[in-house]
């Protein structure tokens, strides 16, 4: 395998560091110019894992903390694909999600929200994708929960979710939201993205042909990596 | 019109948000939900090589410790070889040798501490060798895309390093290089903002 250097970042397109309707961002965000590097081995290179790795059951949170019985809520199956910017599909990456329970509580000691916690719900899954670079998930569909920006927002329900690909350079965390929310409109986090189409591709549909009649709903949700550049000229990190 | 051209666009980052150790690390989060976590452990205590411990703080721009931030790592092995299919020498890397780990925070002190060997010197772009140096990542609440930036070490010879000498301000090279506190440990401070403001990569 010889190494290939990763397309740009389209930093017009990502959330810049600082917006201030998002009032936490305000001091955590860097002032000065990142310095924008041409990718070396540092870059190019990433962790790889495996299926000792991982459990079976970790990808479904019906029941990966169950303990007296199933978590309440509505049952549903959220899956896709995880591409490349050249729409081919990255095999055995790692998924990880998280989310609120389906009142909206996240197990975790520091959320003091009113709503209870779960006793059969943990919160947190992860899968390797397949070799087309498929991947599902069984969950709840969690809760729309208060949160301190302005003295009235509400996150819409979402999930987060983490991917490796196979660089350094194309770790991303990001979080899936579910078509019809009408909370997705009014919330200052998923206003950090400057550009409407890149907000729509972060809200998953209905997808009513991979739901279990009288069991789950399911939901379709695509993630792209930044893509590997084609075998043309000067792509090679040794130079010509 | 032109044709379009076939590519997509990368999905748009979402910041971490305060809960995500839930996610990635969910003891620290205070539940035991899998068999085991990942990210814990770089290099097992038999793979060859100097062993450091790096600790640091991550700090805001008022000054404060970030005390929910999430920290990756990724680095070479002694011999500055990645594990990882893309590097020629990947077949010769130790086993036990992960290259990558997860930093967890003290919540209430902000404090982070991971322990590693120290990777050897790895062929650049051009092949231009680059000084010692750990990657890291770091996301949290209040940050909407996860941050790059470099570790260095002051007791190596960082002079030649190419992509030190790529920052224009010469005074801003040294918030990528950790200090020596004693023998094997290191300290590394991460300022988002602010006098000193780390220099972060857009790789
Ligand atoms: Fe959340």
């Amino acid at each position: 395998m010889k190494p290939a250097e990763l397309h740009q970042r389209d930093r017009m397109w990502q959330p810049p560091a600082l917006t201030p309707n998002y009032k936490t961002s305000v001091a955590r965000s860097p002032r000065l110019a990142m310095l924008s590097l041409q990718g070396s081995l540092s870059e190019i290179t990433g962790p790889t894992f495996g299926h000792s790795d991982i459990d079976p059951i970790d990808n479904d949170l019906i029941k990966n903390y169950a303990k007296t019985g199933d978590p309440v809520g509505e049952r549903i199956i959220v899956h896709g694909r995880v591409l490349d910017e050249n729409g081919r599909g990255v095999p055995n990456t790692l998924v990880e999600i998280w989310q609120a329970n389906a009142g909206g509580r996240y197990r975790h000691k520091k959320d003091a929200y009113l709503a209870p916690i779960d006793p059969n719900f943990g919160g947190c899954g992860r899968t390797l994708t397949d070799e087309s670079g498929y991947y599902f998930f069984r969950t709840i569909k969690p809760g729309a929960y208060p949160w301190r920006n302005w003295v009235n927002n509400w996150r819409p329900a979402h999930i987060h979710v983490s991917v490796f690909g196979t660089a350094f350079a194309q770790r991303l965390i990001t979080q899936m939201y579910f078509e019809g929310d009408p909370l997705i409109a009014k919330c200052p986090i998923v206003a950090t993205i400057p550009d409407q189409r890149a907000i729509d591709q972060l809200v998953a549909p209905l997808d009513l042909n991979a739901a279990v009649p009288l069991d789950c709903l399911a939901y379709k949700f695509d993630i792209v990596l930044r893509g590997r550049r084609s075998t043309l000229f000067e792509n090679r990190l040794e130079g010509n | 019109m032109v044709q379009p051209l076939p590519y997509l666009k990368e999905t748009a980052s979402q910041t971490a948000g305060p809960y995500v150790h839930i996610g990635l690390a969910p003891g620290a989060a205070g539940f035991d939900i899998y068999r085991q976590e990942l990210g814990w452990q770089i290099a097992t205590p038999e793979v060859p090589g100097e062993r450091i411990r790096v600790e640091g703080l991550v700090h805001d721009g008022t000054g404060a410790p970030v005390k929910d931030v999430l920290l990756e790592a990724w680095h070479a092995d002694a011999n500055g070889v990645y594990p990882h299919p893309e590097d020629p020498g990947h077949a010769e890397v130790p086993p036990g040798f992960r290259g990558w780990g997860r930093i967890i925070t003290d919540f209430e002190t902000g404090l982070w501490s991971f322990e590693t060997i120290k990777p050897g010197p790895v062929p650049g772009r051009n092949k231009r060798m680059m000084a010692p140096h750990i990657n890291l990542w770091l996301v949290s609440r209040g940050i909407n895309i996860g941050l790059n930036t470099r570790m260095y070490f002051e007791d190596e010879d960082n002079g030649a390093d190419p992509v030190l000498n790529l920052i224009e301000q010469v005074e801003r090279r040294r918030t990528l290089i950790a200090r020596r506190t004693g023998p094997g440990l290191y300290r590394f401070d991460i300022r988002l903002q602010g006098d000193d403001e780390t220099v972060f990569l857009d790789i």
